[in-house]
This record gives C-alpha cells, structure tokens and sequence, in this order.
C-alpha cells in the first residue's frame, strides 16, 4: 500500500467498525431509543440524542443512491483511475460512502448492491461492493 | 442609530426594508497568478484599495472578518499584520459561502451597536503554492468513513450530486454546459478574468473527464486572489464617499459536512438561506435584478437556482438553457466571469459580494446590468455543504 494513503485513525467511536471489517463484517449502530440505524459511528444519536447506542451486523445489502466515476485523481489514487465511487443506502437505512467494483457498463443508480471486503493491507479492510446479480 | 423605511407598495403585510449597514467599499487584490505575493500582501492591497474606494481609513475600522486556512487563527495574524486591534472579530469559516456569513454577521454587529465600520478580508495562493491535493496520510475523526474510497474533494462530491441530478431529473450535460459557456461571455467583458477566450457547449462537452459526469470545464479555476468588503453603519456610511449597497436581508445554514451525510443530495441549504434572507428583505423573487451564485461547478449553479426557489426543483437545466444567464439574456447572472473563468482562490464567496456591490453602483462598464437596483447574492462552501444568501439593494 502506498504510503500516502489515507489510513482511518481508530478511536473509539470507530474501533469496532473498523475491527468488524477485518473479520469480513459489516457493523453499524442502531439507536435503542428512536429504533433508528446510524452511520457513522458516534456517541450520540444524531436524530434524539440520546446515548443509548448499540452496535448491530448490517446484512450488507443496498442500492446505490449516487455513483462517479473518477478520471482525475491525485496522490495514491493517481494511478487507479478510473474507479467508481458510489453512496450506497443500505437496506437499514443509512447512508454510507464505498467504491463500486467490478463494473460492468450497466451501473445505474436505484441498482442493487452487496457488500464485498477488500483486505488492502493486513490491518485495513474496506467496504467496498458490488453490484447484486443474484 | 438605525434607519427604518416602509415601503407602503407591499399591501396588508407590512415590510420594513432595512437600512442599518451597507456595503461601502470593494476590492481585490492582484489576481490570477500572483507567486510572488503572499496571503497577507493580497489582503493588505485589496484591504486598502477597499478603504480607498469607501473614503475610509484603516483607523476606522473596528471590526475584523477573515477566514482561511492559511494559519491556524486567521484574524490574529491578519489584523496584525495590518495594525489592527479590533472591537470585534469573526472568523467564521464555513467554505467558500463564508464571506456571505461575514456580511450577515457584520450588520447583526452594526444593528446591536458593537461597532461601525467592518473589514472583511480573504487571500489565497493555492495557484502559486500547487500544494492543494498534498493528502494527509492520516484520516481522522469522521473524514475516517470517506476518505479511503479516494473520492476526489470537492469535484466528486459535486459529481455525485450532478449524477443524481441527471438521473432524477433527466439534466443533461449540455444543460451543465450552459453554464459555463454564458459565464465565459460574461468574463469577456471583465478584463481582470483569467479566462476570456470563447467556449461552446461543445468544447465543455469536448473538455476531458474530471469526475463524470463532470468535465473539466465544468470545474472553476485554480487561482491565487484576494479581495476586501468593507461594511458600514448608516452613520458611517454617510462619510462615506461612495454610494451606500445597503445589506436588505441575510440567511445562513450548513446542512452537512461529509457528502454522505447531506440530506437529499439534490437539494442545498440555500432553500433555507435563500427564505430567510427574501423574508428579511421583503423582496419578491422577480424583483432581483441581477445574480451572483457561487459557481464552483456547473452543478452547484443549477442546485442553487432551484433551492432559492428561482426555478422548481429539477428545473435548473431548464432554466439555464438558451444562454438564459448569458449578457443579453432574461437572467443576468455571474456578470464577472464567475468562478467558472474569472477566478477561484479556493474560497470564491468574497468576489461575488465584489461584483454585485459594483453592479449596483454601475461601476461594471460593458457588463453592467442596466438600471440594477437589487442584487441576491449566493454563496456556497465545503461540499454543498453551508449555504449564506445576502440581498443586496441601492437607493
């Protein structure tokens, strides 16, 4: 891995995210008192404030709400281009920034999506995904 | 002492315009390609040039507005630098909309009597220093959940809402292009505009990939500038040898700072800016003479337009085609060059309170609008992220 890239500093809002990646999982936050999920990661619900959080195992599935496809690009992405970026909503409701991968020509907004984990470095495992064919 | 006047022509709801402060000098520094000028050299030149044309001294002022990344507390080093020690200082920094904010801010300061005179400064030499896609290898706190995908900030975000703008609404790219091409005409009237060559819709088509479906010339300039907005009180603009642009009506938001986090990708907080600032204004959407919207891409202009309720949301692309914001055209729009051609120092906001301000007193030669009387000006900053909306009215 380039070593400009951009590594997420763990803390501890963020910690079992990231750690959940690494064993090929998917883990958001949901809120025990206005039943709502939260992406990202905090400390606070930002719909009711309250502090009542729990982390839950997203079932990894979503549509893509917006994509770009990204010819300039600068740093350690420089030479990766073009790749697909995309917001995807999953299935619980949040929103959540990820590369699409393994594009075919027909990418669409509104297409449906699974979450695939992409191990780029032993201790860095991303959320990327891919569009849903089954 | 604060001046109010009713204008009687508004039938059973009673508007009082507001005539508490107005903008009394406009500036800016060399622009374009300045590598031998630093950020506070730019500020100093717009700054003083911006008293000179206010018939105002550096000893009058008494309130400092900056924002900038140029140092760590801005308005220190800058009011320093120029020998200021003010009574009031805002270094509000929400993006490129922040000088926006700064105005809204100054005339709260002015109607609540904190001072009378504000200088509003912004510099940058993001051209000449070519460090500003140096990536830091670490990604904290909440840019942690974005930052690894290498979405190109702020042209990706951008692209992502111009996507969801052409599949939703069925936007075209020549629609975008609109934009940039009107745009350019107005630059060719403006001399000190970075770029003044014509464009077609097909050369912006033509223009290489940024982030689809963004080209190349649907992205502003890259450029070093400075500028300076000088605000006064009622009183002080009295002294004032040029005639006062009176601040009507303000609203400011910020809605989101990550792109993931926006609301609804498609509609910006100039919905919100736009109300309030009309509300307070006591103005009709029909009675703006002339328009000045942050254009950092083609897509932000056509968002803007429909958040501040020119257009129905979706019929931005609509309402810019026919070169509809052209000189000449129905819309008068971005009468400097814009953004788009005439220049960019990463935090645009200040110039476009520059040219409406120099639209209203009639200063702009083969580009003025004839007879402006009133001028709304939009700022937007971060990725769509915060939005302030000023309107701006002569005598």
């Amino acid at each position: 891995m380039d070593e400009n890239f951009p590594r997420p500093v763990l803390d501890s809002d963020s910690r079992p995210f990231w750690e959940g990646l690494q064993r090929h999982e998917l883990w958001i936050q949901y809120c025990s008192l206005c039943h709502q999920h939260i992406f990202y990661p905090r400390s606070i619900c930002p719909y009711c404030f309250s502090d009542d959080l729990v982390w839950k195992q997203s079932h990894g599935r979503g549509t893509i709400y917006s994509y770009t496809v990204v010819h300039t690009a600068f740093g350690p992405f420089a030479e990766e281009t073009p790749y697909v970026v995309a917001l995807v909503a999953l299935d619980e409701g949040v929103r959540m920034m990820t590369r699409i991968v393994g594009v075919p020509d027909d990418i669409e907004i509104g297409r449906k999506v699974v979450v695939t984990f992409a191990d780029l470095a032993e201790d860095l495992t991303l959320p990327y995904f891919r569009l849903d064919v089954g | 002492m604060t001046w109010l006047r009713s204008c009687p022509d508004w039938g059973e709801k009673r508007v009082v315009r507001d005539y508490v402060a107005a903008i009394v000098g406009v500036a800016e520094s060399d622009l374009g390609f300045t590598p031998n000028r630093t950020v506070l050299q730019l500020q100093a030149q717009a700054a003083k040039a911006a008293l000179d044309d206010a018939g105002l001294t550096r000893n009058d002022v008494d309130a400092i507005f900056t924002a900038g990344n140029w140092t760590w507390a801005p308005n220190l080093m800058l009011a320093e630098y120029l020998g200021i020690q003010p009574k009031y200082t805002d270094g509000t920094n929400i993006g490129g909309s922040s000088f926006e904010a700064h105005l809204g801010h100054a005339v709260a300061g002015i109607r609540a009597g904190l001072f009378d005179v504000a200088l509003i400064t912004y510099g940058s030499t993001q051209r000449s220093d070519r460090n500003r896609n140096r990536l830091s290898p670490h990604s904290v706190l909440t840019e942690q959940y974005e930052r690894s995908f290498g979405l190109p900030v702020p042209v990706g975000a951008y692209a992502l809402a111009a996507m969801r703008h052409q599949h939703q609404y069925g936007t075209t790219s020549e629609q975008l292009a609109e934009v940039a091409v009107a745009t350019r005409k107005w630059a060719q009237m403006n001399e000190k505009a970075f770029m003044r060559e014509p464009i077609t819709i097909q050369d912006v088509l033509n223009s290489r990939w940024i982030a689809e479906p963004l080209h190349l010339l649907d992205c502003c300039l890259v450029t070093d500038g400075g500028g300076a907005v000088v605000v006064a009180s009622a009183k002080a603009a009295a002294r004032s040898t040029k005639r006062p642009v009176w601040v009507l009506g303000h609203g400011e938001t910020h809605t989101h700072n990550s792109i993931s986090n926006m609301p609804d990708l498609l509609v910006t907080g100039a919905k919100e800016s736009g109300a309030r600032a009309f509300e307070r204004a006591g103005v009709a959407r029909d009675e703006i003479d002339v328009v000045e919207i942050y254009d950092s891409f083609t897509i932000t202009v056509l968002l803007t337009l429909e958040a501040l309720g020119f257009c129905d949301l979706g019929e931005g692309g609509a309402f810019v085609s026919g070169q509809r914001t052209a000189p000449g055209g129905e819309f008068p729009m971005n009468t400097n060059g814009g953004g788009l051609s005439y220049c960019h120092p990463g935090m645009y906001g200040i110039f476009l309170l520059i040219e409406a301000t120099r639209q209203l007193r009639g200063e702009c030669g083969p580009r003025q609008v004839k007879d402006a009387r009133l001028a709304l000006v939009s700022g937007t900053g971060g990725v769509l992220s915060s939005s302030a909306t000023v309107i701006l009215g002569r005598d």
